[in-house]
Parts: structure tokens; sequence; C-alpha cells
């Protein structure tokens, strides 16, 4: 009896409550109510951004880190706040620890600028996953081309899970840098990254976890995980675009360059010598993005009030049943099936390309994306040019499955 | 929006059973397109007869509005010369963007293309074989992006 009293106290998760913090979600599409289930490109934003964001443009914009006037000292006190409240989120040791960039691919690319390129050297390893988005592909293949370096890859199996064995096998005392993500943004995988930065660890290298699929849909612990460096990006997160984090341990960024020079990044200038700021300003060269991080730090609180934890559990649901009600449709093959999954459902149609589903599903106000996923390596790997991905976040429903059901029901009568 | 003006019964047919699918080796004029956004990719081949293009013959993989697309093309410039290639281009190409393009003619089974000017996300798609045809009339050889 006690058992059940204590889950009668817990309440449910209620998201048609949540829908209502999300004005755009009123929005008809082709004259149907908008079914959004692309929030892994693009997460919507709660009121609660839009008003912080506006409030802050509003009533404490200037310059930070400046001005001795009133607003600069609001505008500073805004931005800096937004980083602790970043640093509570993550649960990093110091707000010297959180950079603000524009988002996951800034992050990546300014760890393969400042960390790996002036360290690298031919007959150095970057291992990253075949799962990779491009924007952790990219920027090491860069550094590679800069420094001599080599570019691993770990293979994937057929449900779209990274082969572990054959990573650990990859690993050895060359390996200087590992990249990988936390959460597959065109399959859904999550990989198994506490025990890849263990291993990696082992061999001294140097971890970098792409976070931009995986902060949305679980509580990330950057301590817990041992992360070197952990990126991910506001507008994933129901936040602002524009905005990003990059975490860094203070000991790595300490030893790091400056990747971008200007205002904001010095403590002194002379023509004979500069002095760089300290932590984390050295990488935040140029007016920052104020109202972005603002929007951002209203995001977190927003998520922490609905609980990250009961987010996640309603979105699991969700991906259960949509999965289920997709696996009894005999046209359809889900593209990724691995044993973890998060919030993504990638999928494809018998004698409907992606881009004609893509077409159909808006018609009935049904937003997936439709594509590559900026994941080519894993459409080549599967055979594919393309799959229709579903993704959910903390505002979809089962109504949403079943609008997405159906719309597939047209599009089977349209090319029937 | 109506979907049933996107995909045709002529549309849906031609997706289906692509006419003048495959290759032409050795071909006297060749190029690959490729549209970025969805993945598609598709190879056109020609043989000449002087200005005129004797034979034709697209193969790829795409969605349906650009391999209808290509497979109502390769029948419709069969024959023709370069003039009157780019003449229908430029039809095709009205056809497929502007609002007040009035029914014409000349461009015949083609026509069954207008609906794709309502969704401007698919005109690349319809267009990308045609850029492609020019690109190997014009080049021989060439690969040509959407994007």
């Amino acid at each position: 009896m006690a058992a059940n009293v204590s889950l009668a106290a817990a309440p449910p998760y209620d998201a048609e409550r949540v829908r209502r913090d999300f004005p755009i979600l009123d929005t008809m599409v082709n004259g149907h109510p908008l079914v959004y289930l692309d929030s892994a490109a693009s997460s919507q934003r709660p009121l609660a951004v839009l008003r912080a964001v506006e409030d802050y443009e509003t009533h404490s914009h200037a310059n930070v880190h400046r001005g001795v006037h009133a607003l600069s000292q609001a505008a500073t006190a805004a931005y800096e706040g937004a980083r602790e409240r970043v640093r509570r989120f993550i649960n990093a040791r110091t707000t010297r620890e959180i950079i603000f960039v524009r988002g996951t691919t800034e992050g990546i690319n300014l760890v393969a600028q400042a960390y790996a390129r002036p360290r690298l050297r031919a007959g150095d390893e970057i291992l990253i996953s075949a799962l990779e988005h491009h924007a952790n592909i990219v920027p090491w293949q860069m550094v590679c081309e800069q420094t001599g370096c080599t570019l691993k890859v770990a293979p994937i199996n057929r449900r779209g899970e990274l082969q572990l064995e054959e990573f650990l096998k990859l690993l050895n005392p060359r390996t200087r840098l590992v990249a990988v993500a936390h959460v597959s943004n065109a399959l859904g995988t999550v990989l198994p990254v506490k025990r890849i930065i263990e291993a990696a660890h082992g061999f001294g290298a140097v971890v970098l976890i792409d976070g931009a699929q995986a902060v949305p849909h679980s509580r990330v612990d950057v301590r817990a995980l041992g992360a070197d460096f952990y990126a991910f990006s506001g507008h994933k997160l129901y936040g602002p675009t524009g905005i990003g984090v990059l975490y860094g341990r203070e000991e790595l960024l300490a030893a790091m360059p400056p990747w971008q020079a200007g205002g904001d990044m010095i403590l002194t200038v002379s023509f004979e010598k500069t002095t760089y700021n300290e932590l984390p300003w050295k990488f935040e060269a140029g007016t920052p993005n104020m109202s972005g991080a603002v929007g951002l730090a209203a995001a977190m609180d927003y998520l922490e009030s609905l609980g990250v934890e009961a987010i996640a559990a309603h979105e699991q649901r969700l991906l259960q049943l949509a999965t289920a009600e997709l696996a009894r449709l005999p046209e359809i093959d889900i593209i990724g099936t691995a044993a973890h999954k998060a919030s993504v459902l990638s999928f494809t149609m018998k004698g409907v390309h992606p881009h004609d589903l893509g077409t159909i599903l808006d018609a009935e106000g049904v937003a997936v994306r439709t594509g590559h996923h900026c994941a080519m390596p894993v459409m080549t790997f599967f055979g594919l040019p393309a799959t229709a991905r579903a993704s959910f976040g903390c505002y979809n429903t089962e109504r949403d499955v079943a609008s997405l059901v159906q719309a597939l029901g047209k599009a089977r009568e349209v090319f029937a | 929006m109506d979907l049933k003006e996107l995909y045709r019964d002529v549309i849906l047919d031609h997706n289906r059973h692509p006419r003048n699918f495959g290759r032409i080796e050795p071909a006297d004029g060749r190029a690959d397109g490729h549209n970025p956004l969805c993945g598609d990719r598709l190879s056109v081949f020609v043989v000449l007869d002087g200005e005129r293009v004797a034979d034709i013959r697209f193969e790829g993989k795409g969605c349906a509005i650009s391999t209808a697309s290509a497979s109502l093309m390769t029948e419709a410039v069969k024959g023709k010369d370069r003039t009157a290639i780019r003449a229908l281009f430029d039809k095709v190409h009205a056809l497929l963007t502007r609002a007040d393009a009035a029914p014409d003619g000349a461009l015949g089974k083609l026509a069954a293309l207008s609906g794709v000017r309502e969704f401007p996300v698919r005109v690349k798609c319809a267009s990308l074989c045609w850029h492609t045809l020019n690109a190997a009339l014009e080049h021989g050889a060439a690969t040509i992006s959407t994007e």
C-alpha cells in the first residue's frame, strides 16, 4: 500500500500543460494544427525564454565588462549570472570552465584549433565514431591536414550502436584525442560515454563529447562523466540560437592559447606585448551574445521546473510508443535500433523517398526532418541517401505520435 | 496546398517506371548532378549527332519529383537540337518558378510538373536533371550541384 501511495503522490507529467508554454505550437500548418517532431534539429522556445530575452533587451542591455554605468553593470550581471546557471546545470566545478560560444559546432572548432592543432603531430591519432555529425568530423579532418596527424573511426553495427570492442582496440598510446557524440543526432543512439572516457584516459587521451543531442534529454553531469570537453547548443535545449556552451576542464583551458583575438579576451595591450584575459573570457573575443546567454539560462530554469528526469521519462514513453506503432507498418523500416536510444526515430518508407515523405507529412501539418541529418557517413553505412526523422521534445504528446502514423497513411495513399 | 497537384499520375508513373533509365558508354557527354539538401544524385548520358541529341539516358537515386522530371526530360529532348533544348529548359524553368506561367503546348507531358511551383523547396528536385543535362551538353563531363 505504501508503494501505491508514493506512486500516487508523484504527479504525472502533464505534456498538455507544457504545450501551453510554447505559443508557436498553436500555429496552423497547411490547414492542420502543427505537429512538431523536429526538436532534434531545433527545439521551440517556451514563453519563459522569450520573456527573459525580451526583458533583458528592454531593461538591461548595454555592453558587458566595460562600462561603470548602471546598464553595463546590469548586462554584465545578467551575462555572468547566466554562466553560473550553466555551471550548475552541468555541474561544472567553476564558471571558469564555462565558455559561451555560438553553438556546439563552434565549441568543437575551438577545441580543434586551440587544443589539438598546437599539440598534435604526425603519428598522433584522433579517434571518433562512425556515428558523428559532420561538425564532429570535419574540424578533426582539418586538424589532420594542419598537423599531419591521423583520423581513426570506430565502426558501428547494423543496429546503429558503437562497436565498443572495436573502439577499445583502436585506442592506443598514439591516441591523443577522442571525440564522440553523447547521443547520435541521426539515429538517437546513446553512446557509453563514461566507459569511453575512462578507457581513453587510460591511454592519456583527452576526450571531447558532442552533447548537442544529449543535454535536452538527460541529466548531464560533466564531472561524473569525467569529460575533458563537453559542447552543446542552446537552441536544441529550448533556448535561443547563436548561443552554446563549451565546457572544458580548467587545467586544459588554462594551458590553451586563445583561438580568436579581440576585445574582452585581453588584460593589457601594447604594441610590444599583450596579456590575455583570465578564463573564461580568454576564449570570448568581442562582444558576446548576452541575450542568448540570458535566454539559455531561462531555458535551464524552465527545464528544471519541469524536471529534466521527468521530461526524459516522458520522451522515452513517446519514443517507445512511436517505435511500436511504426514497427507495425510493413512498409516502414526503422533505421537505428540501438538498445539505448534517446528521442529520435529515424525511418524510411518502401517506395517513397524521404524527401517526398517530408512534403506529404508537411501537407498534413507534421514537421519531421528529412535528409542525411549532417551525418552522411551514417547514411552511407546503411546504404541510404536519406531518412525521415521524427524527434520528440518535452511538449510532444501521444496525439502527435498518432498524427505521424496517420500522415504516414496519407503518404501510402498518395504513392499507392 | 494540394498534394494531388504535385504527385499527378504522370509523375507517379514516371517515378515508378522511369523511361530511358540506365547508362550509355561510351557517351559523347556525361554529367553528374547532386542535390546536397536531400542527397539526390543523378547522371545524364548523351549521344550527339551533330547538334542533335540522338540518344539520352539517366540513372541515379532520387525523390519522385527528381526521378519523374528526369524521365520526362529524356523523352522530351531526345531527337531535339541544342537550341530547341535550351528553349524547352527555359519553358520548364518558367513553369517551375513563375506563378503566372501560362500553359504552353510545347511542354507536352512536362506540364505535369506545374504543381511543383506550389512547393518552392522542391523546385530544385525538378530542375536538377536539366542543369545536369546542360552540363553534359556544354562541358562534356562535369559535376553540378543545386547548392
